[in-house]
């Protein structure tokens, strides 16, 4: 068997289910070598139990998963070695410094001595630390231990990378820059990154995105080819009675047109020059229009029929998002 | 050191050796050396650590001395009390080293370990040696005062000693463990520590002689696992302090079981037969939780 030719990633209608709760039903995809790989959907979905599925952390309940070619159950060993891990919440030793910290991880990894310290300035310098690698890490910020935690995960050469939502709780600047030494990373290591999110703007930097939603992939594509797939702008009209201009926009242009939160919403190919003919020709007084591009939060509305902060308020959306952190830690 | 623009990173995969029997040790020795850093940071524990059997043995021992009278002769109950607080002194170091597995759990770093691809006997043998050795290192700093309560500094009696404690201390480290593989959250630590230990310490006969007790106290002190701790200690130190026979049979009397006075041997091979099974059940919880 030669993993280098293998997918870095292959599932096969993998399943877990706690007790009542489906958290994933059956989900299928592969991940290729050297590719940034996203996962989007809102909390509860069951992003963070696929990806502990794939770290070997959840036993599925059904389904197979490989990971940089080795069965996630029977050679769980095999895969914890070829994999780094950052997850949403931290894992550091707090009383020991950044490097008493990486050393810990490099020898459990059994990263050769002679290696350890050469990889332990690359990995610091990668995300910025090297000045700070004798400093407690109880003295740094958020921000700080999430790319500290970063470089672990990349100390012992992994062939992928598992991030689980790596910049939830983060301020914008450090995300963005969190997302430079991951976008530099996959430029100079052969590395394949895993990232879930349920923020629209970091998908976009993942070469392919699946969003999940209750359990399932519903749509499997880069950011590009979904946006481009619901195709078009979208038009939001503040109206008086949307349903009865729904009716009329569908009369007279043969488009279908939806109501949300009482605005009209329809998608055209040319939003700009379309809205001044829908005006003269719908003929009923209009408070307010929104013309936008196809965002990833459109693409998300098309497949699961709502905005993703809808998704997270719904009521149960958290019953499986239950399992995610604690449970799994012991 | 040149300070150049850095290159682009070399790609430097590590090689890393297969892992093996060799492997779970060195991963033991890592989790081991953790403990160990972690100890030399906290001043805190390092001195907590060791006021409570300074009290035990300079406050407490010194104004019992007054009303405890030991046979005929002058025996100073400090004299006494030496091995049993040595006893205390390791068992709340060892079990409390055990317990902070909750700790590593409640702010995420046992992930961390549990990831990584080594077993997890080699964690909890690496939590088990760290807190052994801290407990043992704290007790040697209790060892220098022997001469103050009249031990005398006889390098074989220190020895022995040192090796009752490290036998003691893994045993109970790794009772720690299992205690901490049961306790939900940091909260309930100090409750648990509270009903488990203290009465552990004081059935055990670290702090009075255990001649002449009730039947119930008798048997408590019997089945306490403690008493194989304190009891060695007791003899190795009474082994080097000359007593009557009278005084003997009152401060140092023969631990028995139904009349069968049990071997000195037997009492150590007792704390390590215990301290393997509470190791074994403990690496089991660890592994059942996933």
């Amino acid at each position: 068997m030669e993993p280098e030719r293998l997918p870095a990633i292959r599932v096969e209608k993998l399943q877990k289910r706690f007790g009542e709760v489906e958290a994933v039903r059956g989900v299928d995809f592969d991940v290729q070598i050297g590719e940034t790989f996203g996962f989007l959907g809102p909390n509860g979905a069951g992003k963070s139990t696929t990806i502990n599925m794939l770290c070997t952390l959840l036993r599925p309940t059904g389904g197979r998963a490989k990971v940089a070619g080795f069965d996630v159950v029977a050679e769980r060993n095999d895969v914890r070695r070829e994999i780094g891990l950052v997850f949403q919440d931290t894992t550091l030793d707090t009383y020991l410094s950044a490097a008493q910290n990486l050393r810990f991880h490099g020898q459990l990894y059994g990263v050769p001595s002679d290696r350890l310290e050469v990889r332990m300035r690359q990995v610091l310098e990668l995300v910025g630390l090297w000045d700070r690698r004798d400093k407690d890490v109880d003295t740094f910020s958020g921000g700080m231990k999430r790319r500290l935690e970063i470089a672990r995960g990349l100390l012992h050469s992994p062939r992928v990378l598992f991030l689980d939502e790596p910049t939830v709780g983060l301020d914008p600047q450090t995300r963005a820059s969190i997302w430079e030494y991951l976008d530099e990373l996959r430029h100079q290591e052969n590395l394949t990154i895993f990232v879930t999110t349920h923020y629209m703007d970091e998908a976009e930097h993942c070469d392919r995105i699946a969003i999940m939603d209750a359990g399932k992939i519903v749509a499997l594509d880069t950011p590009q080819a979904l946006k481009a797939a619901i195709g078009t702008d979208r038009i939001r009209l503040e109206i008086d009675d949307a349903a009865a201009a729904a009716a009329a926009v569908k009369r007279q242009f043969g488009l279908e047109a939806s109501t949300v939160g009482g605005a009209l919403v329809l998608q055209v190919s040319d939003g700009e020059h379309f809205v001044p003919k829908l005006l003269a020709d719908l003929g009923v007084p209009v408070r307010s229009v929104n013309v936008t591009r196809p965002t990833l939060d459109d693409v998300f509305m098309n497949f699961t029929g709502r905005t993703i902060r809808d998704a997270e308020s719904a009521p149960g959306s958290e019953i499986p998002g239950m399992f995610r952190t604690r449970r799994v830690t012991r | 050191m040149t300070t150049t623009v850095q290159p682009p990173l070399p790609v430097a995969p590590v090689e890393r050796p297969p892992s093996g029997l060799a492997g779970d040790f060195r991963a033991a020795a890592v989790v081991c050396h953790r403990e160990l850093l972690r100890w030399t940071k906290d001043r805190r524990r390092l001195l907590a650590g060791l006021v409570q059997p300074l009290l035990w043995l300079f406050v407490l021992g010194t104004g019992l001395s007054r009303v405890v009278s030991v046979g005929s002769e002058n025996v100073d109950f400090r004299t006494f009390l030496f091995p049993g607080v040595l006893a205390t002194s390791v068992m709340f170091t060892s079990v409390f080293a055990g317990v902070s597995v909750v700790w590593d759990r409640e702010f995420g770093f046992l992930r961390e370990m549990l990831v990584a691809p080594i077993r997890r006997t080699s964690i909890m043998a690496g939590k088990c040696f760290g807190g052994a050795i801290v407990a043992t290192a704290q007790a040697v700093v209790l060892l220098a005062l022997a001469g103050l309560c009249g031990v005398p500094y006889s390098p074989v009696l220190m020895l022995e000693l040192l090796a009752i404690l490290f036998l003691a201390s893994l045993s109970l480290t790794a009772f720690g463990l299992l205690l901490g593989a049961k306790v939900a959250n940091i909260q309930s630590v100090m409750p648990v520590i509270q009903t488990v230990i203290t009465p552990m310490m004081f059935l055990s006969g670290a702090l009075y002689p255990t001649s002449g007790l009730p039947t119930w106290l008798a048997f408590a002190t019997k089945v306490n696992p403690v008493t194989y701790a304190v009891n060695p200690l007791r003899q190795v130190v009474f082994s080097h302090v000359d007593l009557t026979a009278e005084a003997a049979l009152v401060i140092n009397p023969q631990l028995t079981w139904n009349g069968w006075a049990v071997p000195f041997v037997v009492q150590l091979m007792i704390l390590t037969v215990l301290g393997l099974v509470t190791f074994a059940v403990a690496v089991h919880r660890f592994s059942a939780t996933e």
